[in-house]
């Protein structure tokens, strides 16, 4: 599907200014994911973004695209089922972790037991930020918030664990703080086929003063750099995983090539369903019929 | 009135009366006649007690009825439960190896038919035991009077991919069972039938609601298991493939409606099916396809509530949810198939209606009308359904302009392009939104641009009112009593009113199909002229009459409700509007037969089912407060008294369980 021209930046632009606070994490998402699809020359017209709720949610807005700005912690289901209509369009989805790891973990972790091709990026900031400031599913144990004003109590989600034992194809975690780093890794997301998560570091600048640009800058290393390191072998990407401290690992995880939802469904055989005729044979419905009497 | 006859069937789950039902019922509807069937079955897979009752007739039956003329009882329970329901010239069937059947437990003119299964089968070889069906089957082919090859091609079908053998086996079995009642018994049908050899298919509702689905186009069904909905599922997994449909089973509720919106969305009919429970998980979504204008179909199959409630009973207490699913207003429709056909109708209708008017269809039915099996007319289902698309726009030439999603426009329905469509890319938002799409919830707040896109899509409700069919009155106009009831009582009130008839006491009848939008200023006008008007639901509180008084300010004279989890069959109607018209208070005391139903409950939970009620009587003056049922409780295999059990008649409380040991 992709055009042989490379379009201006602009062209992924969407006609409204994104209202983000100033520096928020997630303009640099934003940016990547236009330069991804600026390098994989994908066309606006089949591009579909859908996102829940939360600040990163509003990005389909800011993006020149397809999309739906779904319901908190629908988007999953809602790309998912967009997807199997239309299997041509590349579906992306944006969501915070709040979204997606707490109020929609489970479909986050049917869409990856199903290896939809879906492209799935999730703003993590580890903090609700659109509600101003409460603990999530990713804000570290001791973490005082307004909702946990002795400190958070709870383990967080390990993301990129979980997508591992979950049957996602393609994992990887970027930081808002390198957007070209991140448009490469987003890049690879949507050419793989299959499912593939982004998590992104993305710092929410006025509700999160713990995981800040500088605590992640003085942490974050990249994958690629590690020489040793090998995303297809399932053991030292689990290892990975767990990596967190004074060195945190970004870049990709693990990647493997397994048969997609989309390939083993019978109906989608001869295209995607929203080109098929509406009407089927007579003689199916005779024989349909047949089976009642 | 032609002839007719009634075959219950009763055993525990795993006895194979579901295929021994399906044989009879298609065997008969080979002939000619009309079936309809009813099966209260359990959410158990083996033991409990089934019972199916198969009602067999010239002209078309409405209902299961409520008659029994033969009683097939695979085991001692459905000879003690059901024995003494078989009416006058009619018989029980039964396999004589296993149990007896006391003449005690029958009514007068009623005979008990045993029938020797192992000396029958023996000459057949190794004979499985659920096998003792066929035989039994034979039998009622020869009692009913009806025809034995009609049945051997029925098997035929039903095991040809077995191979030869196996239905030269089961046609032997049945040759024995009819030979044996042919040698013993004389037909309970004393004249013969009129076969008139039309061949009709033999379909439940939510065969019906696939089908639908399929021949309006419907390319993507979801859905999460749950009763009594699940069959629509099986029905579309198994067809799926040939038909061109993506049948997806999700993690759960919430997938299944976001996924049947985003299918539709983007551009293919989309549908998914569950149960009230269900259905309370998609309530959010269901706002959605409001609010971004999704086109989709959602079936909700009630079930007994609330909450997880009785999963394999009917009800039609979903109502209210139905109607207040979701915040906020939005346009949505809300449709009742009447009957089991009109399952393929209102299907073919929805998405339709969803298309055209780009908005969530809700069809509601209940598991009476989704589950039971019945035969229909030949001509009652088409190939060349009606297919309206509504505005859709496949190209957006640069010269156009922006392209907005949801202009305002005089209808209220926007021309809708799909994703994949150059130069119209746009976001849907579930955050109120501008014509283009663009939020103004936040940073561009506006009370006129939102009250504007809000009057835009609820304008499309009265478009929608004036392309569905108001309701029309059946019967006499100048009738005593009109019966108000919704979706799938329409069937029974009509055979219940036929009694009425008979009785001299003329009725009329406003069945509801479209439920929203509503008929308010027909429904007025029809009502307005009733002389005493009684709403009849399956339900415990009247959903609809409160529905009906909000919308046309009539208040309903008096109400029929049931909510036992068994569907009514038109003598409960007919006699509570006798009650009614004869100005009775309605009854609500434990009745004998109620108690005895009870005392079988305490038996199954608590006397692990080894004994059996007998004797019932009142006793009024006690130390609990009210009057009780004294039933008399006896060892099943020694028929010894082993105790009574004492309920109370006016709140059904259980009081005390006397043993005999006890000193009593």
């Amino acid at each position: 599907m992709a055009t042989v021209v490379e379009l201006p930046l602009e062209t992924y632009q969407g006609v409204v200014e994104p209202d983000w606070c100033p520096g928020c994490g997630d303009f640099g998402v934003l940016r990547a994911l236009e330069i991804a699809a600026q390098k994989l020359r994908l066309p606006t017209k089949d591009i579909f973004v859908v996102s829940g709720i939360g600040c990163s949610s509003n990005l389909p807005g800011f993006f020149h695209s397809y999309g739906v700005h779904s319901l908190h912690g629908r988007a999953m289901a809602v790309a998912s089922g967009a997807k199997l209509a239309n299997h041509e369009l590349h579906v992306v989805i944006t969501g915070g972790d709040g979204d997606g790891y707490g109020i929609g973990l489970n479909h986050f972790i049917h869409a990856m037991r199903r290896n939809l091709d879906l492209t799935y990026i999730v703003m993590n900031n580890q903090i609700y930020g659109l509600t101003t400031g409460q603990a999530s599913p990713t804000t570290t144990k001791g973490h005082k918030t307004k909702s946990t004003p002795r400190g958070n109590v709870e383990l967080p989600i390990n993301p990129v664990a979980l997508a591992l034992v979950s049957g996602a194809t393609y994992i990887a975690r970027g930081f808002s703080g390198e957007a070209k780093h991140l448009a490469d890794l987003i890049a690879g997301g949507i050419a793989h086929k299959g499912f593939s998560l982004v998590d992104v570091f993305s710092p929410c600048v006025t509700y999160n003063i713990v995981n800040t640009y500088p605590w992640f800058k003085q942490r974050v290393y990249k994958l690629e750099d590690d020489k040793g390191f090998d995303p297809t072998d399932t053991e030292a990407s689990f290892k990975k995983a767990f990596e967190w401290g004074d060195k945190i690992p970004i870049g990709l995880f693990y990647k493997s090539e397994e048969v997609t939802y989309e390939e083993t469904e019978p109906a989608l055989k001869k295209g995607p369903l929203v080109r098929q005729p509406l009407t089927i044979e007579k003689k199916l419905f005779d024989d349909l019929m047949a089976e009642f009497y | 009135m032609g002839r007719e006859f009634t075959v219950g069937i009763g055993g525990a789950a795993g006895d194979g009366l579901d295929k021994s039902g399906d044989t009879l019922a298609k065997s008969v509807s080979r002939l000619g006649l009309h079936v309809c069937a009813y099966n209260s079955y359990q959410s158990i897979i083996r033991g409990g007690h089934i019972w199916l009752r198969v009602r067999i007739a010239e002209e078309k039956a409405y209902s299961h009825g409520d008659h029994l003329n033969l009683l097939i009882a695979l085991n001692q329970d459905t000879v003690e439960r059901h024995a003494r329901e078989v009416e006058s010239g009619g018989a029980v069937l039964y396999n004589s190896d296993r149990f007896t059947c006391e003449t005690s437990l029958l009514r007068d003119g009623v005979v008990g038919l045993p029938v020797p299964v192992n000396e029958i089968t023996k000459p057949l070889g190794r004979v499985l035991p659920i096998m003792q069906n066929t035989v039994l089957l034979g039998a009622l082919i020869y009692l009913v009077r009806l025809e034995f090859d009609s049945t051997v091609g029925v098997l035929a079908d039903t095991f040809g991919h077995k191979g030869q053998a196996v239905i030269d086996q089961n046609v032997k079995i049945l040759r024995g069972g009819f030979d044996y009642a042919k040698e013993h018994f004389v037909p309970l049908m004393k004249d013969a039938w009129k076969f008139s050899r039309i061949r009709r298919p033999f379909v439940t509702g939510n065969e019906l609601f696939a089908l639908g689905a399929v021949m309006a186009g419907c390319k993507f069904y979801s859905a999460y298991p749950m009763t009594p909905a699940s069959s629509i599922l099986h029905w579309m997994a198994s067809h799926g493939e040939k038909c061109g449909v993506v049948v997806k089973q999700c993690e759960d509720e919430l997938a299944v409606v976001n996924m049947a919106i985003g299918a539709g969305h983007a551009g293919v009919r989309a549908m998914c099916g569950t149960s009230g429970g269900g259905f309370a998980l998609m309530t959010e979504a269901i706002g959605m396809a409001g609010m971004i204008e999704a086109p989709v179909v959602v079936v909700e199959v009630q079930r007994g509530g609330p909450s997880t409630g009785i999963p394999t009973k009917t009800e039609q207490g979903d109502l209210n949810q139905v109607f207040g699913a979701s915040q906020g207003d939005f346009p949505r429709v809300i449709i009742a198939p009447l009957e089991t056909y009109d399952c393929f109708w209102c299907t073919v209708e929805a998405f339709n209606l969803a298309e055209k008017y780009q908005l969530p269809v809700l069809i509601i039915s209940d598991l009476l009308v989704s589950e039971h099996p019945e035969t229909i007319e030949p001509d009652d289902l088409r190939y060349d359904v009606p297919i309206e698309r509504g505005e859709l726009v496949t190209e957006w030439p640069s010269g156009n302009g922006r392209y907005k999603r949801y202009a305002n426009t005089s209808s209220g329905v926007s021309p809708r392009v799909l994703p994949g469509t150059e130069g119209a890319e746009y976001v849907a938002a579930t955050d109120e939104h501008d014509e283009e799409g663009i939020l103004i919830s936040d940073v561009f707040t506006s009370p006129p641009v939102r009250r504007k896109i809000m009057e835009k899509r609820m304008k499309k409700m009265e478009l929608v009112l004036k392309d569905i069919k108001a309701p029309v009155l059946e019967g006499p106009a100048d009738a005593a009593v009109t019966l108000v009831g919704w979706g799938s009582t329409g069937g029974v009130i009509r055979e219940a009113r036929q009694l009425l008839a008979a009785e001299g006491i003329k009725t009329n009848q406003l069945q509801i199909k479209y439920l929203n939008p509503f008929h308010s200023k027909e429904v007025t006008e029809i009502l307005r002229k009733s002389k005493k008007i009684i709403c009849v639901e399956v339900n415990y509180s009247g959903q609809f009459a409160r529905f009906l008084r909000a919308e046309t300010g009539i208040t309903v004279h008096d109400k029929i409700l049931k909510y036992d989890g068994e569907p009514f069959e038109p003598r409960i109607i007919s006699e509570e509007v006798k009650r009614i018209v004869a100005g009775k208070p309605r009854d609500l005391d434990v009745s004998m037969e109620e108690a005895r139903e009870m005392a079988y409950h305490y038996i199954r939970t608590h006397l692990a089912d080894a004994a059996r009620p007998t004797r019932v009587e009142m006793v009024k003056g006690n130390s609990h407060g009210e009057p009780v049922w004294v039933v008399e409780i006896v060892k099943r295999d020694t028929g010894e008294k082993s105790g009574e059990l004492e309920i109370g008649v006016k709140t059904g409380a259980l009081h005390a369980w006397q043993p005999v040991a006890a000193g009593r």
